[in-house]
Order: C-alpha cells, then structure tokens, then sequence
C-alpha cells in the first residue's frame, strides 16, 4: 500500500544525496565524454548503472577497448559488495514489501542510499525506498548529461590532460580509504603488486588488461580476507 | 568504436551491477555469517581500484613526468579527504600545466 507520508519522508532523506551525486556525475560525463564516447552513452551509462566505482570502471575498459566480457568481470566484481548492503537491508525491509516493488526499489541501492536507510531502527517500507531514491536517480544522470555536454566544447590540450581524471578519482576513492585504514592500505598495495607482476613478467603477457585487475582484486581481498577476517564495520564505503 | 560492442557492454554492466542489489532482499533474505566472505566483499572494491588506478595512471598522459605530478597531486588531495571532483580536476590542471613546459 503506497504511503505518501512515507514516500516523502524517503525524498527529504535522499535530497542530500541526490545533490551530492551531480558534481560526481558530472565529472562521470565530463570524463566519459573526452574518453571518445558520445553523450547518450555516457548517460546511458549512469542511468541504467546507477553506482560509482563500478560504472567508472567499466567505462575505463570500454573506452580502453576491452572485451564485454573483461568489462562485465570487472564491474560484477567491484559490484559485489552490493550482496552484503542488499543483505543487510533485506533484515529492515516491512515485510508487507511486495516482490515487484523490491525489484524496482533495490536498483536504487548505493553505498549513500544503503547507509541512510540502513541507520536508525525504521523499519523500511516500500514507499519510503521509492522516495529515497528518486532525487539521488535524478542527480546521477542530470549532472551526467550537464558534464557530457561541457565536455564536448573544451579545447582539445585541455581534453588531453583529461586522460587522468578518472585515475585521479579511483585515487581519491582509496587514499581517505587507506589513510583510516592499514588493512585497506596493505590490500590496495597486494592488488597494485600483483597487477605490476602479471603486467610486466613477460610469461604472463598473454593475460589481458581486464583480467589481469580481476585476478589482482581476488588475490588481494582473499590474502586480506585470509589475515583480517573481522573487519566489519568500515571497508563498505567506495563513493 | 563500435557502437554495438559498447551497447553490448553497457547492457552487461547494467546486468552485473543489479543483480547484487537485487538476489539478496528479493531471494535469499538471509545474512551471510561467514566472517571471511564478508571481508573478502568489503575488500574488493579498494583492490579493485588500486588495480585499475596503478601502474596505468602513469601512462595515462602524454608523458610519465605530468603523470607523475598529477598522480602525486591526487594522492595528496586524496589524504587530505578533497572531493572526487576537487582531486580530478587539481589532477587534470596539474599535467595540463606539467605539458605546457614539456
């Protein structure tokens, strides 16, 4: 049964959300554009994705010319920590939440949505999960579009030195990360050595970009894993 | 680029990136207790990233040296908790300007 009183409550809650995401989103646009993809794509991108890390890196290897196959990879791995926010929110869901409605709403999980919804003891209904992501849906692809479209009437040196934008902000993602954090910070240096590794022993030539990273990021979260088993409140925050 | 291999691809993530948000409140609604499946999964997008970002930010100018200074101008701002926006766009003007003088 839809609430409006509750699908309020859930915009008021991702108003902030929604905001924060446009500066991200555009600099998404701005980077997937110099990138050599065209608007639609990039919106495209952000609107069926819905998700920071993920998206970037994907766009990274598709505007790298990988495979869909690495690119899917990819993308399904960062994604994975999704399964443990969903989890989690599946134990503060109203039971009364139809299946379709769950189908619709939890394409609106994020790390920012997750934790919003996921402090305090509410319990979640459906009408509030539709209003905490509208606007943070809204954000994402608006601020896209708007660094898209920026993007396409620079000059080109500047477009050039675009190249490391997106590094720059895969940087800023795990640097605060690390910096809180030795574990995260060993990790990070496990998966960029074995990356290195694979990347310059010439017998491992023949393994592609994509997976070389996919292979680094399961040997580095399984060694952390494997020391650090009981990490459990930080370590799920990427955007 | 192929317009068909990017859709292709677009589709596929957009695939990969509902179905862990999806499965777990539609199907399994229950928790996972494995302390060391949880962690590996809190792990994963940091090596992931760090992956990505190294060694390849370095050839991702024209030259190694403006990559090395707006690597170095990313990881500073990146400590000092800057925006994803601020530390791209400190990066970008860092090898915009490191270029000029190339």
């Amino acid at each position: 049964m839809f609430s409006t009183a509750e699908f309020k409550q859930g915009l008021a809650a991702g108003m902030p959300i929604g905001i924060g995401y446009v500066p991200v989103a555009f600099t998404f646009g701005f980077m997937a554009v110099s990138g050599g993809l065209p608007v639609w794509a990039a919106v495209l991108i952000s609107f069926t994705n819905l998700t920071s890390a993920g998206q970037f890196a994907g766009t990274n290897l598709i505007v790298a010319g990988a495979g869909s196959v690495e690119v899917a990879l990819t993308t399904f791995v960062i994604n994975l920590r999704y399964i443990l926010m969903s989890l989690a929110l599946s134990q503060k869901i109203d039971a009364a939440a139809s299946l379709k409605e769950r189908l619709i709403w939890s394409f609106g999980i994020t790390d920012e949505t997750f934790v919003v919804a996921s402090v305090g003891n509410k319990t979640l209904t459906s009408s509030y999960m539709f209003g905490l992501i509208a606007l943070p849906i809204l954000g994402w692809n608006a601020g896209t579009l708007l660094g898209g479209c920026i993007s396409q009437v620079l000059p080109e040196a500047l477009q050039n030195a675009m190249g490391i934008g997106l590094y720059a902000m895969f940087v800023a993602l795990i640097v605060p990360a690390a910096r809180d954090s030795a574990r995260v910070l060993l990790i990070i240096l496990i998966a960029v050595a074995v990356n290195c590794l694979l990347m310059y022993i010439p017998a491992f030539s023949f393994i592609s970009s994509g997976f070389r990273v996919i292979l680094a990021t399961i040997a580095a979260s399984a060694v952390g894993a494997f020391l650090y088993p009981e990490e459990s409140g930080e370590g799920g925050e990427t955007s | 680029m192929s317009m068909t291999r990017v859709l292709i691809c677009i589709a596929l993530m957009c695939l990969v990136t509902y179905i862990p948000r999806v499965i777990p409140v539609t199907l399994f609604r229950k928790q996972i207790r494995s302390r060391y499946i949880r962690s590996f999964l809190n792990y994963t997008p940091y090596a992931v990233l760090g992956a990505l970002t190294f060694p390849d930010i370095f050839t991702s100018s024209g030259h190694l040296a403006s990559a090395i200074g707006g690597t170095a101008v990313a990881v500073l701002l990146g400590f000092w908790r800057r925006s994803l926006v601020e530390v791209a766009c400190a990066a970008i003007l860092t090898v915009f300007v490191i270029e000029l003088f190339i």
